[in-house]
Formats: C-alpha cells, structure tokens, sequence
C-alpha cells in the first residue's frame, strides 16, 4: 500500500468515526430538546392544562388515586398533584435556568480576561477559584442561603457565589490556548485593542465549551433547589416547588401513597435527563470533547 | 518524593488560609446581622447589642479577622450558641461516623464502577454498555435525599434489612446503618468514575504500548493488569479525588434523610437554631475535609505515576 493510499484510507476513517459521532450527537440533541422542549411548553402553558390551582385545597377530595378529575390524584390537602407538577416545573426550571445564566456571562467574562493577560490577574482569580471549590457545592450554596434568608433571591445569588468558577476556568483553559496562536497575534498587529479581541474574537470561539457545561449546571442546579425545598430552605410554600413536594409527600410514602413523592422525582429525573441529552448532543455537535 | 511531599504542603497553605478567611467573610461580611438573625425580629436593642458584644461583632472587623484566624490556629472553633460547648469537642464526636459513611460510599463506588467499566471497555457499544450509560444518565437526575427515601422505603421499611435511621451503638451496627446511606451517595460518585474509567481504560487498551504488549504475545490477562488497569487507575484516581466534593456534599444531605449524627446533620441543626459558630465551624471542617483528600489524591499520584514527581 501507498502512502497515498494509507492517507486516503485514515481519512476515510477518520471522517466516518466523525460522521457516526455527530448523527449520535444529533439523535441526542434532538431527543433532548423534544423532552425539554416538551417540559418548558407544559410548564408555560399551565393554567390552559388543568382545572385546577395549584395550591388550591379540596378537603373532600384528599389523597386521591389517578382519575378523570384528577389526573395524576391530590394530596393530603386535596391539592391537585397534575396542576403542582406543572406549575412546579415554572419554579424550578425557571430558576434552575436563570441561575445559570449569570455564572455563564460573569465566568466566561473572568474566564477570558484571565486566560488572555495572564499575570497577576490570572493568579489571583485561580487562587480565588481553588479557595472556592474547596467547599462542597451543596455545604456552600445551603450555608449561603441560611445566612441570606430562605428565598428565590439567596438560593439565586448563592447558586451564582459558587458556580461562576467552573466557567472561569473551562474558558480560561481554551483562551490560554487560543492565545498563543497566529489568529490572535494577526488581531494584534492589525492594532486591535484588548477589550475588542477578548470580547469580540476569542469568547465566541470558545464559548461553545461554556453553554455544553452550562447543561449540566442547570442539572445540577434543579438538584440542589430541589434539594434546598425538600429541606425547608428553599422556596418559601406555598409556592409549588418539586423538592417541597416531596417533603410533604413522604410522610405518606410508607402508607403507600407512592405518587405523591414519586410523581415530582420522576418530574426532576425527566428533566434532568432531557436536559443532559441536550448537553450530550450539543457537546458532539459542538465538537467539544468532555 | 520527599521534596514533591512537602511542595506540596506548602502549596496548601494558601488555600487553607483563603478557605478560612472565606468562611470568616461568610459570617461577618454578609448582609444581615447574625445577632438579629439568632434573636429574631423582636430583639430589643440591649439584647442585640449585648450578643453582638459576645461574638466580638462590635469590634473591628481586622480585629474579628484576627481573633479567628488565632482562635484556628491554636485550634479553638468558638462556641456553639445552643449547645452551650466548644465546638471542637462537638466536632470530634460528630467527625467519625460522616467519615466512615465517606469511606464506606468510596468503596461500594469502586466496588461496583471498576468491574462495569472493565466490562463496558471490553464489549464497547453492547447491551452492558448501552445500558449503565442510560443508568448513568438517570442516576445523574436523581436527587439524593429522593434516593434515599426510596431505599429507606424499600430495604428498611418493607424488608426490615436495615434499620430506618440512626447510628446504632457498636463499630458492627455503626457499619450496617451505614449501608443504605452509603449506597445513595455511591450512587452520585459512580456515574462519573464509570464514565471516566472506561475512556480511560479504552484510550489504553487502544495504545501503541498495548498493541506492543500483544505483538510481545503478552497473555490478555498480563495487558490488563499491568498495562491497562495500571494506566487506567492514574485518571481513576483523580476522578475519585475530584469527587470527594460530591462525597462530602452527598453526606451533608443523606445524613439529614438517614438521621446519622455526623457533620452533615451537625450543620443542618446549627442551621435549623440560628447557630452561626456551628454553621461557620462545620462548613470549615468540610472544606480542609476536600482539601486533605486533594491531598492525598496528589500523593497517590506521585505513587503511581513517577512523572508526577519531577514536575
């Protein structure tokens, strides 16, 4: 055989392992964004799928099996599981959501400016980032919201306190990088300013590592809210929240009113499923190795 | 190895001092008032002002920094609020269960990861491997304290394996009411160290060195345990490391579902009385618990891979 031909032949390969390697990517994705798609449309769509409020009470109607009247049954106060679900996916989603957003802009951010000037800025915020990811996620995020109260706001500006740090160094990673290449040294000599090329040429070229890992920071997001209501540390009830559902549903669980505490589980495992098949598939899409 | 031991060390104490300083800002840089928060919104203004004076609140904030950094150095946490005891006894009953169950999910994980990964690598794209992937990325959604009330539920509550909760008496019963808990958090870890073992262990067994074990007409038997696994266990390792996060995380969570009195329900109860010393000690603890284990996973590093040492 040829040089040619073995080239010919690795090619080939290579861009088959590629092709295959995407189209899984692109099954992924698209099971991903049907199931989170699905969620998001249920959860803006509440009030036009149920009858019923979601903390509205029927003492005559409590802890109901599935029914016509009531989809998915009630709970101990006769409120109905079906509606709690759908506008418990509003909270927590809504949340989980917006939650990563900020850690997103404000490590990617840091991230860049960090990983482009080098120095002591760069020193600084990496040691900042060690001291920070010291703590456990959830022993930080849980001792945060006890010193700034229970609520949507502390549970979203701990959340935030902690995760920037994993954008902050994934982007600084792939800037340093980046950095080093003729791309960036021909901005330079065209006389572009810093700001300019941090912002406007190297964040969008390494981005796309930030939003695959930002999937799975809202995964990780839904947990600990979730985690934050089942403990009576999250949202304040009666908003309708996954987590203090299943605290109220357990007490029951045992008596074998199973629903009631599976049903918001099986909301967040389904979710989260989604969400990490979204991420999967953007990742293989993306060509980002994870 | 001696050298790469105590650079190491040294290379701690930075981020020792930064965690405790970050731990010190949690309380007294915060918005809000500890005072007020431990009395509630109806403290008179005496009472306030008097607890301020006992935690040294109305005094500078260097001077506060200080007094913590002194007080950690000699080894004193403070008071707790609502025990009425120093910290540190309360802490040294409340270390030892939250490091066994630690210890314990460590084990399970490598127990149950390292046997599927060696399977999955070895049947690539099979029934095995299509399905602990789907497992994992269940196992991934699934809320800790969720898990655990299911498997309170089903082996405590139906079979009667285990007890409910709690931490029993002897070394024996401390083990057996370990198990569920420990599974739960096993459960977070080993989703990511299978994920990383089996791309770890395939990168090897597709490598020039392996491919020239066979050429050497090696037995199979030989590659993996010597060129596979060996090289494999370097990533494992750091995964495990890497983990201790989660680990620590996990206990803080599954010890409050399973009622063990270790560290996780230790800060939950501070929490739940306003205990601010508590909060701040525990949290401490948790945080040089990660790094100790870093530590360790760095050590370990050295052991197995000679490279690291000459970096």
């Amino acid at each position: 055989m040829t040089e040619v031909m073995i080239e010919k032949k690795r090619a080939g390969l290579m861009s088959r392992i590629g092709r295959t390697g995407r189209r899984r990517g692109n099954t992924h994705l698209l099971i991903g964004a049907v199931i989170v798609g699905l969620i998001v449309l249920m959860a803006i769509c509440a009030p036009l799928l149920t009858r019923y409020g979601p903390i509205d009470q029927d003492f005559t109607a409590t802890l109901q099996g599935p029914s016509w009247t009531h989809l998915l049954g009630t709970d101990n106060l006769g409120r109905d599981l079906w509606s709690r679900i759908l506008f418990g996916a509003r909270t927590d989603l809504f949340l989980a959501t917006v939650a990563v957003a900020a850690p997103l802009v404000i490590g990617t951010a840091i991230g860049a400016l960090s990983g482009y000037f080098g120095g002591w800025f760069d020193t600084i915020i990496m040691r900042i980032a060690d001291i920070v990811v010291a703590f456990p996620f959830y022993v930080l995020v849980i001792s945060l919201v006890f010193i700034m109260g229970n609520g949507v706001g502390s549970i979203f500006a701990a959340i935030s306190i902690v995760s920037w740090v994993a954008y902050a160094r994934i982007v600084r990673a792939e800037t340093m990088v980046l950095s080093s290449t003729d791309f960036v040294d021909a901005l330079k000599v065209g006389g572009l300013g810093s700001g300019r090329i941090v912002f406007r040429h190297l964040v969008p070229n390494v981005v796309s590592q930030a939003i695959v890992y930002a999937m799975s920071d809202i995964v990780a997001n839904i947990g600990v809210i979730v985690t934050l209501s089942y403990f009576g540390m999250g949202i304040v009830p009666p908003t309708p929240d996954w987590g203090s559902m299943m605290a109220d549903g357990q007490p029951f669980f045992a008596g074998g009113y199973y629903g009631l505490m599976v049903v918001p589980a099986a909301a967040v495992i389904v979710t989260s499923f989604g969400l990490s098949l979204v991420g999967d598939g953007l990742a293989n899409v993306l060509r980002v190795k994870r | 190895m001696l050298r790469f031991l105590i650079r190491r060390l040294l290379l701690l104490i930075p981020v020792v001092v930064g965690v405790a300083t970050l731990t010190f800002m949690l309380m007294h840089m915060t918005p809000g008032d500890p005072a007020r928060t431990y009395l509630g919104d109806r403290a008179s203004p005496q009472a306030l002002a008097a607890l301020r004076h006992q935690w040294g609140l109305d005094q500078p904030l260097w001077r506060q920094y200080l007094a913590f950094m002194g007080g950690l150095a000699t080894g004193n946490l403070g008071q707790s609020m609502f025990f009425h005891d120093s910290i540190v006894s309360l802490l040294a009953i409340r270390l030892p269960p939250t490091l066994l169950l630690m210890a314990i999910a460590t084990l399970f994980s490598i127990l149950i990861s390292v046997p599927l990964a060696v399977w999955m690598a070895l049947s690539r794209g099979g029934a095995v491997d299509t399905a602990v992937r789907s497992f994992n990325s269940v196992a991934q959604g699934t809320p800790l304290f969720f898990t655990g009330a299911v498997l309170i539920a089903v082996f405590s509550l139906k079979l009667h394996w285990f007890p409910v909760a709690g931490y029993g008496k002897t070394f024996g019963e401390h083990v057996v009411s370990l198990i569920l808990p420990s599974i739960a958090v096993a459960l977070v870890i080993i989703p990511f160290l299978i994920r990383g073992l089996r791309g770890a262990l395939i990168d090897a067994l597709n490598s020039e060195f392996v491919n020239f074990a066979k050429a050497k007409g090696l037995s199979r038997r030989a590659i993996w345990t010597h060129y596979a696994l060996r090289n494999a266990a370097i990533p494992g390792i750091s995964i495990l490391g890497i983990q201790v996060g989660y680990l620590a995380g996990g206990s803080l969570v599954i010890e409050n579902v399973f009622a063990i009195p270790g560290m996780g329900t230790f800060l939950m109860k501070g929490i739940l009385n306003r205990d601010f010393p508590v909060v701040q000690a525990s949290a401490l603890i948790f945080a040089l618990l990660v790094i100790f284990v870093y530590l360790l996973t760095d050590i370990a590093y050295g052991l197995f891979d000679p490279r690291v040492r000459v970096k």
